[in-house]
């Protein structure tokens, strides 16, 4: 049951990202995570999410990284460095709002940008894993465009 | 999990117990019409502009199976919408086996099906006779020999050979759906593979949802799915043996492979490849091996799939800026865009007939499915609404099914649902295909004699 450990993940990084406003920031802050910094393990999954950011947010059919999106993973390739144990997995997602095949497609095109840019900021290819779920894992559950904002994204996990 | 019941041939029920198909009419190799001579009597419609047939379909002898398989065949006839079905209590019979056509006349019925199921256990017994009411001509008898665990097959063959007879092209009941099961919240959904009759009864599962499973698609001639899972987290595309009930990955490509598709002679494999910026669409054989690259480019090329021939695919591609349909080659190469209406244009299939391509179509607020000519013209919406997606044809190209989506409601996900629906490539006769579960990526079996 692997996908039960990327739910559970999934899972966490969704309570830090709703109750910080992370969609439209680009960034969690940890103002609301459940425990904010204090008992967070450096180096962590939990760390990543509170303190740094753990995914970033794209536009409608696109896999360009914005200006919060660069800020994003120049901190995520900041705190590799600190962490030069830790490897990650960049999961590319997409709204509902396209084709299952497609989707597969455009969520991989959005993992390699965020991880290309990981990759060129000096975080070693050997440390950084990618996947697309399409539109398979949406962490907002509604059918709006605020849902739909927050499911283009690229999330990185602590493998 | 009884396996044998998964198999798609008709040859599968003939282990053990003989399915024969024994002519009624002693000395004829094929029933024939009673003192129809050469002439075949046959009911010809013109079914785009003429009301359904009525059709009389009285009980079949035989408790329990009798009234089961009567249910079964009336529902077939009277779901693909060519037919009306008339299920009278009126007794079927005349003198012995030859029916008191007067009455069915007075019901309006112009056509009549009697018959009987007896025995059980491993040896029933299933006879069927079709009837002309107008004339009062036997237009076909057959019986059937095989177990009791048959008999929907058996209902389902009677139904494709009333089809047949009545219509004069081929049925399609005699067919299974594979689908991908959805259940549990949608962050966590569990997708299972799985395989149904086309009514939707006889449910498998295939797998145990461990792991995503999407975008299954029938051999066209063996009993075996090509299908894409995220097994130990690495999204590939696998082959399922219905057969031996074992799935194995379709080669190692270096990268995510999907939207795997058969060719049809069932010799090769299209599907993409995650490559670069984009997807390339590669051909490879039934147990992987080497790679055909048939598109390059950086662009998402995927949804690839065979004309009826063999010699062209259509796809859709990113390559002019957003998603529109191409056709190419079969090797490669001649690649022209074929969709040129409002929207992008995505899972594009080619029908078993060769005549239309049907697609899902994405605007703003709207998914539609519509069909075109392999040439682009004479576009046609048939379904539109918030989701729809995932045409599949029917084996004689005169019926589609895919999938709908009802939106979320709320931020908890309430109210999101998914569902099969089929409809005749008219845009007439939509109608929701029952599942247990939330079902979607629905792919049509052929039909297998």
């Amino acid at each position: 049951m692997k996908f039960k450990l990327i739910g559970i993940f999934t899972a966490v990084a969704l309570l830090g990202a709703c109750a910080d406003k992370a969609a439209t920031s680009g960034a969690a802050t940890g103002s609301g995570a459940t425990s904010g910094t204090a008992g967070v393990t450096p180096g962590s999954q939990q760390d990543l999410v509170a303190n740094v950011g753990d995914r970033v947010f794209y536009s409608l059919d696109s896999s360009s990284l914005d200006g919060d999106a660069r800020s994003t993973l120049n901190r995520q390739a900041s705190w590799l460095a600190r962490y030069p144990q830790s490897s990650i997995q960049v999961a590319g997602n997409c709204d509902e709002r396209g084709t299952t095949e497609y989707n597969l497609a455009l969520g991989q095109r959005r993992a390699n940008a965020a991880r290309d840019y990981l990759l060129a900021r000096g975080t070693s290819s050997a440390r950084i894993t990618s996947v697309s779920y399409g539109k398979e894992r949406p962490t907002a559950l509604g059918s709006d465009e605020q849902a739909y904002a927050q499911n283009r994204n690229a999330t990185t996990s602590v493998r | 999990m009884n396996l044998t019941r998964l198999l798609l041939a008709r040859r599968s029920l003939l282990a053990g117990a003989a399915v024969s198909a024994v002519p009624l009419l002693a000395g004829s190799p094929k029933a024939q019409g009673i003192g129809g001579g050469n002439q075949q009597p046959e009911i010809t419609v013109d079914r785009a502009r003429t009301a359904p047939i009525p059709i009389a379909i009285p009980s079949f002898a035989g408790i329990p199976l009798g009234a089961e398989m009567t249910g079964v065949i009336t529902n077939n006839l009277g779901r693909s919408g060519l037919f009306r079905p008339i299920s009278p209590a009126a007794p079927a019979g005349g003198d012995g086996d030859t029916p008191n056509f007067g009455s069915w006349k007075a019901l309006g019925a112009q056509a009549l099906v009697t018959g009987r199921a007896e025995g059980g256990g491993s040896n029933v017994r299933v006879e069927f006779r079709l009837w002309d009411v107008l004339p009062g001509q036997q237009i076909q008898g057959t019986a059937y020999t095989t177990t009791s665990a048959n008999w929907r097959r058996i209902a389902h063959i009677i139904s494709d050979v009333i089809y047949e007879r009545l219509l004069g092209e081929k049925g399609y009941f005699d067919t299974r759906i594979a689908y991908v099961a959805g259940s549990g919240p949608r962050d966590r959904r569990v997708k299972r593979l799985a395989i149904m009759d086309q009514d939707g009864e006889s449910n498998h599962f295939l797998t145990d949802g461990t792991w995503l499973a999407l975008t299954p698609r029938f051999h066209p001639t063996r009993d075996q799915i090509v299908f894409m899972s995220f097994q130990n987290n690495r999204p590939r595309v696998y082959t399922f043996d219905l057969g031996t009930n074992t799935q194995r990955v379709l080669g190692e490509y270096d990268g995510m492979t999907f939207a795997p598709r058969f060719s049809p002679d069932g010799n090769t494999i299209i599907m993409s490849v995650a490559r670069g910026n984009g997807s390339e669409i590669i051909a490879v054989g039934l147990g992987g091996g080497p790679e055909r690259r048939l598109t390059t480019g950086g662009a998402i090329d995927t949804s690839p799939c065979y004309s009826s021939d063999g010699t062209q695919i259509v796809f859709n591609s990113d390559r002019g800026g957003d998603q529109q349909l191409y056709v190419m080659d079969a090797s490669g190469g001649g690649v022209r865009r074929i969709s040129f209406g409002r929207g992008r244009y995505a899972t594009p299939v080619w029908s078993p007939r060769g005549d239309l391509i049907a697609f899902t179509r994405l605007t703003g607020g709207t998914f539609a499915i519509g069909v075109m000519r392999p040439d682009g013209s004479g576009e046609r919406i048939l379904s539109e609404s918030f989701s729809v997606e995932g045409p599949t044809f029917a084996p004689n190209g005169r019926v589609l099914m895919f999938y709908r989506e009802n939106p979320a409601r709320d931020r908890s996900g309430g109210g999101y649902s998914s569902r099969l629906v089929s409809i005749d490539i008219t845009g007439f006769n939509e109608r929701a295909v029952n599942t247990a579960t939330d079902a979607s990526d629905p792919a049509w079996s052929p039909l297998l004699a």
